[in-house]
């Protein structure tokens, strides 16, 4: 397909589809109106919860079926990126030099920083349960702290505050604990994925019944998974290149097999 | 302003469609691909709006007749935004090794099948 | 009523400031570029969402949208900037071995 016919296939969607919009979005309720049925009913059952969160309430509580899912998505996407971007044969690992040029500044901001984001992580996700936040969100928070050691020029200290084999078994061991929590409901005699601990009072620390297991579950897939992420990425981009001899003639042979 | 977020939400889907399809870089067609995305957080966020609704934390101050913004939305969003993560993610490893064995991220250069 | 027009000017704010990040990220071609204003892009979603009464959600567009996601598709394209620099050196290797004799 030549540029031109692709741009002018691309108008006419753009066309049909922005009418479409035009026409149907003014039919959504009311921008900012009081009508929102689904939250009516999710208040409900948050308060009968006794969770103070309602959005953890409903993702952890309400449809934790959907999040086991949503984790399971998390979970094959890292497995793919790790097994696509493993060193294939034709490349080698290089050492690869710590230090660099790094200003003064930034590593001492690094140091104050690198603790403080770990104890941040921690915090929200241990509270997910009663302030913004939740396993998510704490998860992301807590692998993005660890990676600032690579922004302090700290790559080998990286490598070694951060093996790797851990966090894979870290990412497994946590969608096997979501769904064993969930299959743990099933066997109290309740429904699958159902709040079966006794749940307290409404903003203690220890409320929500099932909800802070399933926050701190969430919390140790979702960190391990960014941390194996970044660190294929980060092979990738450091360590890993292809072989000087294969990079060559042979090349020519491969691509016309391809 | 009654649709003006919904607008916003369909122009930002529109704008990241024409960036995936004139993209001659396809580390641009992913992050134009994650823009579009970010139009269905707009929506959804903005489906849940109330005026005058505070954020769904309960506790001191805010109790089960306080009028709150729509937690279900805000779910939903949170789930839309680790699954764009995954998206992004995949797609750029598979960019990269498009760029190892095509040496070509191109999309204009690359096969109908492979581009 | 003037709560309602603040909060209706705020949330317009938001908004257009996201639509025009939204055309910053897109029409910026340079993907090194792009991804600092991706970067500022997750930001103006994440004041958006703050604008509109979802902090949880907010905090994980900061997370993810301004942190994780820009630092991969950096690395992305200083790997896919590499394998193109390996190819040329490669390449004119081989030229200069095919001079030689």
């Amino acid at each position: 397909m030549t540029r031109r016919l692709r741009l002018i296939l691309l108008g006419v969607g753009l066309a049909v589809l922005g009418t479409l919009l035009v026409v149907a979005l003014p039919q959504l309720p009311r921008f900012g109106g009081d009508a929102h049925p689904y939250r009516d009913l999710a208040v409900v059952a948050t308060f009968q919860h006794a969770t103070a969160n309602a959005v953890s309430s409903i993702n952890f509580d309400q449809r934790g079926f959907d999040t086991f899912g949503e984790e399971t998505i998390l979970f094959c996407a890292v497995v793919g990126v790790a097994a696509l971007l493993r060193p294939v044969h034709r490349e080698r690992r290089r050492e690869v030099a710590s230090g660099g040029r790094v200003l003064e500044s930034t590593s001492l901001l690094v140091y104050v920083l690198f603790p403080v984001t770990l104890v941040l992580g921690a915090d929200v996700v241990a509270h997910g349960a009663i302030t913004p936040g939740g396993g998510f969100q704490g998860g992301v928070v807590l692998s993005t702290g660890i990676h600032l050691l690579y922004v302090g020029g700290r790559y080998r200290l990286l490598q070694r505050l951060r093996p790797l084999a851990w966090f894979e078994q870290g990412e497994a061991l946590g969608v096997v604990l979501f769904g064993a929590l969930g299959l743990a409901a099933a066997a109290f005699g309740a429904a699958l994925f159902a709040n079966v601990v006794p749940q307290g009072t409404l903003s203690d620390f220890v409320s929500a019944g099932t909800v802070p297991l399933f926050n701190m579950a969430v919390g140790l897939t979702v960190g391990s998974s960014i941390v194996v992420l970044l660190a294929s990425f980060l092979d990738q981009t450091l360590a890993i290149r292809a072989d000087q001899g294969g990079a060559g003639p042979s090349d020519g042979v491969r691509e016309g097999a391809a | 302003m009654t649709v003006y977020a919904y607008f916003v939400a369909a122009a930002i889907m529109l704008i990241g469609i024409l960036g995936i399809a004139t993209s001659k870089n396809l580390v641009h067609a992913v992050v134009c691909l994650s823009v579009a995305q970010s139009s269905t957080y707009v929506l959804l966020i903005a489906v849940g709006f109330q005026y005058g609704g505070v954020a769904p934390i309960f506790g001191s101050g805010v109790d089960q007749k306080t009028p709150v913004v729509d937690p279900v939305v805000q779910a939903l969003t949170l789930t839309d935004i680790v699954v764009s993560a995954a998206v992004t993610s995949m797609l750029l490893a598979l960019v990269i090794q498009m760029a190892k064995r095509r040496r070509a991220i191109n999309p204009d250069d690359l096969g109908p099948l492979e581009g | 009523m003037n709560e309602t027009v603040l909060t209706n000017l705020v949330v317009a704010a938001a908004l257009t400031l996201v639509l025009v990040g939204a055309g910053a990220v897109v029409f910026t071609r340079n993907p090194a570029k792009q991804a600092v204003v991706l970067s500022v892009y997750g930001i103006l979603l994440t004041v958006l969402f703050v604008a509109l009464g979802a902090p949880d959600v907010a905090l994980s567009q900061v997370a993810i949208g301004t942190a994780v996601v820009p630092l991969i598709v950096v690395l992305s394209i200083r790997k896919v900037g590499s394998i193109g620099s390996e190819r040329a050196r490669a390449r004119s290797e081989a030229k200069a071995s095919d001079g030689d004799p």
